[in-house]
């Protein structure tokens, strides 16, 4: 022990404490023994337990990074520490974390989790082997119950830990365990050193581990007692409060009465003797205790009382015990001691939780009065208390507390954080509760911060006593990870803020964020929503792009559509198995658009594909479809079609697509490339031309989104900033607008075009959405045969349609459900007869406008229908899904 | 985090790859299939509690296919075999 002293505060007045202890031991040091207030019956509690078991004495530190709900009984003092003692619930701090986290990754023979004496040995059987090693313990120190006793660990085990082949991990804890040998563990490295927020070392690194074989020696925690009045400051776990006496030299209890059912009490009475504490009476359940520990304990005369338990406590002013009622299990001959602590030893409860992630079920065993995991595979083995292995003289009954009435019953704290009693787990039963998942969630027993680690296995007892049943014949114990509270960030490690999700940008981003576009996310891309000039909203904005678009010339970003490169001489072939639609007729220089379907007949996804070669076709797809169509494709050609000589490899990043669009194009076209014959004669709709485009090899393509003349220029991807600027620059006198994803969808909209994942949601055919003439008679192609069966083929469906509210100025929420005109004024529920799927107001059509999927909805063109909102029932009819240029006049120009 | 030995790659996390159901589910001939087999074919899968030929593919590492026994109850793994070569034995254990 060094002289130094450790300065902190807690709930606003200065303590002070040594190295060496938690938040918790320095307390009791300084006498507080009533720590907080229950959260919910706001009775007064003190500390409990010794480490992640405490369920009383939760505290918010407000120093270094800060934590908004720890036990103190699990925080190593620091000079300067500021913490501050909850009533059950804590507040999320608004402030960023500021601490570094970090994570790694491992692989090795073998994980042994825990480092206590038996954890040890393995560690070392292992090591000595030749294998590789971690060992994880979160205690501050190595040896498990004998650092808790200052006992030596063996220095043979000791020297294992510094082998080259072990890798020994102190204060780190493992709080998941998932399948084929996976463990992640949180290691904290700076909170015990001190306040600091350091910039150059990680607060905490999660150890993503993966082990050929893990050791599960993850020792046990003392149980409770359930009596009346159990909760008052001052009853506490034996092993604890024999702990805090003698190795943290706490002195806040001059006389305790010690509650067994083992030898354990016997062991925690005799280090409390020996440490000053006036050990009043030793009050065992059992008739015939025998055992070294009991011994001792007689040899310092300190009474024993055989046949009984603790029933009751009292309290002095303020609510910290006094003293305890002792009597029989069956509450008869009581009899009061007083005492300032009362020190319970229910009997170890093993901590299985890890064992129960990875679904092995905990067995009852009578002789050790506990559940218990005794596990071998190659991928796992227990060892130690985990398994049963206790002292040799611990000999404990079960027995979980005495017969209580109703008024004691409503006092016997079972789960301390929750403040439910033993009477709550008598409603529980009388409710017809039988198993433990049923009896958890009606009690909230076990889903505190502790996730009942002192509470679970006292409920299975106490609910078989109550049935007259062992306690695994209610249930077996399960339990979720983590087994401690962890931060978010520690989990999250560097991938925070920027790097949580990868940002994917045009090569034409600044140009949209100099021009002070607002960003739309489609999946990780960040595409411009729309180009506001001073003083407009979006809604103003649109109108005026879109008229640009309808009147003069526009211009959209087009390169993050997927494209894939297909290539290889049976792609032609591949491509007609593929789409709806023939490709293999395509002529090299042309486009296509076509339509794919799951093997269920739905559409899946669309785009234009261009056949630039005899052998090569290049695929756009939907902005967010890319990565899940070249799956798809990639699926058919290695599962079902390996004979087909086909090549797909994603070049979305590498192409740079600009679009322009509108009357004016090809006069901008033109200008853009001077050497190319943009005449409708030598450049007709859906054919590629490659020509020079402001000193750019090019790919130009007369594709129309909008139903307006129009063209891609597809470049290089580090060339589309200078298409961009060429383009606005060679469009100034034209009007150049450039224009966001949300006219786009105006525009397509007018023209009846659809946004698959807008107008479809996995459920539609080509059919329903109008595009019958898409699907080929001729040819097999993915989903065809699903056309003809009876539900893709009866009447009924919903189909495509467009949908003008009579209120032009109005527009339909999309989503929206449509109803029969007819039924605009019955009480709900309305029956519906479809959806909104897009609705916009339109700068073309003066008016909003809407697409919709409704029932049999091409034979109803012209019904009026009713949209009920929630404060009136809008009316409309029911249209053509065009809505302009049904001739397709405009597309030439 | 599963463990999924890749053919090609080797064992390798869960992350990298994506789940394709159950393997060697032949694809019928769309001509000649009854709309009963057909509906069989797009929606059911066996299911079983114990050992499963799956597909899956490693998506995030050689964009390969392959095939791979798995316990649906322990979530062990057997051997993994890619397309169209010889199916291993389900495992006994």
């Amino acid at each position: 022990m060094t002289n130094e002293i450790l300065n902190f505060t807690f709930d606003g007045s200065p303590y002070i404490g040594r190295p060496g202890d938690t938040l918790a031991s320095a307390l009791l040091r300084s006498n507080v023994v009533h720590f907080t207030d229950s959260s919910y019956k706001e009775r007064p509690r003190g500390i409990f337990g010794l480490w992640v078991e405490e369920p009383n004495a939760l505290v918010t530190v407000e120093t270094g990074a800060g934590e908004t709900m720890v036990p103190a009984t699990t925080i190593e003092l620091v000079d300067g520490l500021v913490a501050r003692s909850l009533q059950g619930v804590g507040d999320l701090p608004d402030t960023r974390d500021n601490a570094r986290y970090d994570k790694t990754n491992r692989h090795v023979d073998v994980l042994v989790v825990g480092a206590g004496l038996s954890g040890l040995m393995a560690a070392a059987e292992h090591a000595r082997a030749g294998r590789s090693v971690i060992i994880v313990d979160d205690k501050p120190e190595v040896g498990g119950h004998l650092a808790d006793l200052q006992r030596e660990v063996p220095a043979d085990l000791l020297d294992v830990l510094a082998l080259p082949n072990v890798t020994h991990l102190q204060r780190t804890t493992v709080i998941g365990l998932y399948d084929q040998g996976y463990a992640v563990a949180v290691e904290r490295r700076t909170d015990h050193v001190s306040t600091e927020v350091r910039s150059d070392m990680s607060r905490m690194r999660t150890w993503h581990i993966r082990a050929d074989h893990t050791v599960l020696a993850t020792g046990a925690l003392q149980r409770p007692l359930v009596f009346a009045n159990n909760d008052r400051p001052g009853v506490m776990l034996s092993h604890a409060a024999a702990t805090y006496v003698d190795k943290f030299g706490v002195e806040a209890f001059k006389t305790a009465v010690v509650v067994t059912v083992d030898n354990q009490g016997y062991r925690d009475a005799v280090r409390l003797a020996h440490n000053g504490v006036q050990v009043i009476a030793v009050v065992d359940i059992r008739s015939k205790p025998s055992g070294r520990a009991v011994e001792a304990v007689k040899e310092l005369k300190i009474p024993i009382f055989t046949n009984k338990t603790a029933v009751d406590t009292g309290a002095i002013a303020g609510g910290r015990v006094a003293n305890v009622t002792i009597a029989s299990a069956e509450g008869n001959n009581p009899e009061i001691i007083n005492t300032d602590l009362v020190a319970m030893s229910g009997g170890w409860t093993p901590t299985v939780h890890l064992a129960t992630y990875i679904g092995i079920k905990p067995t009852w065993d009578r002789a050790c009065a506990a559940f218990v995991v005794r596990h071998k595979t190659a991928l796992h083995s227990t060892t130690g208390m985990l398994s049963g292995d206790f002292a040799e003289d611990d000999e404990p009954m079960v027995f979980f507390g005495p017969i209580l009435d109703q008024q004691q019953a409503e006092v016997a704290f079972v789960d301390h954080q929750r403040d439910a009693t033993a009477r709550d787990l008598r409603r529980a039963i009388n409710a017809g509760m039988r198993s433990i998942e049923h009896v958890k969630r009606y009690t909230a027993i076990g889903t505190a911060h502790d996730q009942g680690k002192t509470s679970g296995t006292i409920t299975m007892g106490l609910i078989g006593q109550a049935l007259g049943l062992a306690p695994d014949e209610i249930g077996s114990l399960t339990f979720r990870p983590p087994y401690i509270q962890v931060p978010f960030a520690a989990l999250a490690g560097r991938d925070r803020g920027l790097l949580s999700d990868p940002v994917r940008t045009t090569p034409i981003h600044s140009w949209h964020v100099n021009a002070g576009a607002p960003m739309e996310d489609v999946g990780q891309w960040k595409r411009p929503w729309y180009f506001p000039q001073a003083g407009e909203d979006m809604h103003a904005a649109v109108l005026r792009e879109c008229a640009a678009a309808r009147n003069d010339v526009a211009v959209m970003d087009a390169s993050t559509l997927g494209k894939i490169d297909i290539q290889g001489p049976d792609a032609g072939i591949f491509l007609d198995r593929i789409y709806t639609n023939m490709f293999s007729t395509l002529k090299v220089g042309m486009s296509r658009y076509g339509l794919m379907c799951g093997v269920d007949g739905m559409v899946f996804d669309d785009g234009v594909t261009t056949r630039v070669g005899e052998n090569h076709f290049i695929m756009t797809t939907t902005t967010g479809g890319a990565a899940k169509v070249l799956d798809w494709l990639e699926e058919w050609l290695q599962t079902e079609w390996p004979d087909l000589k086909v090549y797909c490899t994603s070049v979305t990043e590498q192409i740079s697509t600009v679009a322009i669009i509108g009357p004016k194009s090809r006069e901008l076209m033109g200008r853009l490339s001077p050497g190319l014959d943009v005449s409708n004669e030598a450049f007709a709709f859906m054919e590629n031309k490659h020509a020079e485009v402001s000193g750019v090899a090019a790919r130009i393509a007369r594709i129309s989104f909008s139903g307006e003349l129009a063209y891609e220029i597809n470049v290089p991807a580090w060339y589309g900033l200078h298409i961009w600027e060429s383009v606005m620059r060679e469009g100034a006198d034209l009007n150049i607008t450039p224009y966001g994803t949300e006219s786009m969808h105006v525009l397509r909209a007018e023209k009846g075009f659809v946004i698959v994942g807008q107008e479809t949601d996995g459920t539609q055919t080509p059919d329903d959405l109008g595009m019958d003439w898409i699907v080929s008679k001729k040819k097999d192609f993915v989903g065809k045969r699903s056309f003809s069966r009876a539900d893709t083929s009866r009447a009924g469906r919903h189909q495509l349609v467009g949908i003008l509210p009579d209120q032009g100025d109005y527009v339909v929420p999309e989503g929206a459900y449509i109803a029969n005109a007819s039924d605009a004024n019955v009480a709900m529920p309305i029956k519906h007869i479809g959806y909104i799927t897009s609705s916009y107001p339109s700068a073309e059509l003066g008016r909003s406008f809407a697409l919709a999927l409704v029932a049999n909805g091409r034979e109803r063109i012209g019904e009026r229908i009713a949209i009920p909102m929630a404060d009136r029932v809008v009316t409309g009819v029911i249209t053509d899904s065009v809505f302009i240029d049904k001739e397709n006049s405009r597309r030439d120009g | 985090m599963l463990h999924i030995p890749c053919p090609y790659c080797g064992p390798r996390d869960e992350t990298e790859f994506h789940y394709g159901a159950e393997a060697h589910v032949a694809y019928p001939e769309p001509n000649e299939v009854s709309d009963a087999d057909w509906a069989k074919y797009i929606f059911i899968r066996s299911n079983p509690k114990g050992w499963l030929a799956e597909r899956w593919v490693h998506s995030a590492g050689c964009r390969r296919w392959f095939n791979v026994w798995r316990n649906t109850v322990t979530h062990e793994f057997g051997p993994s075999y890619k397309p169209f070569t010889a199916q291993p034995e389900k495992p006994t254990s």
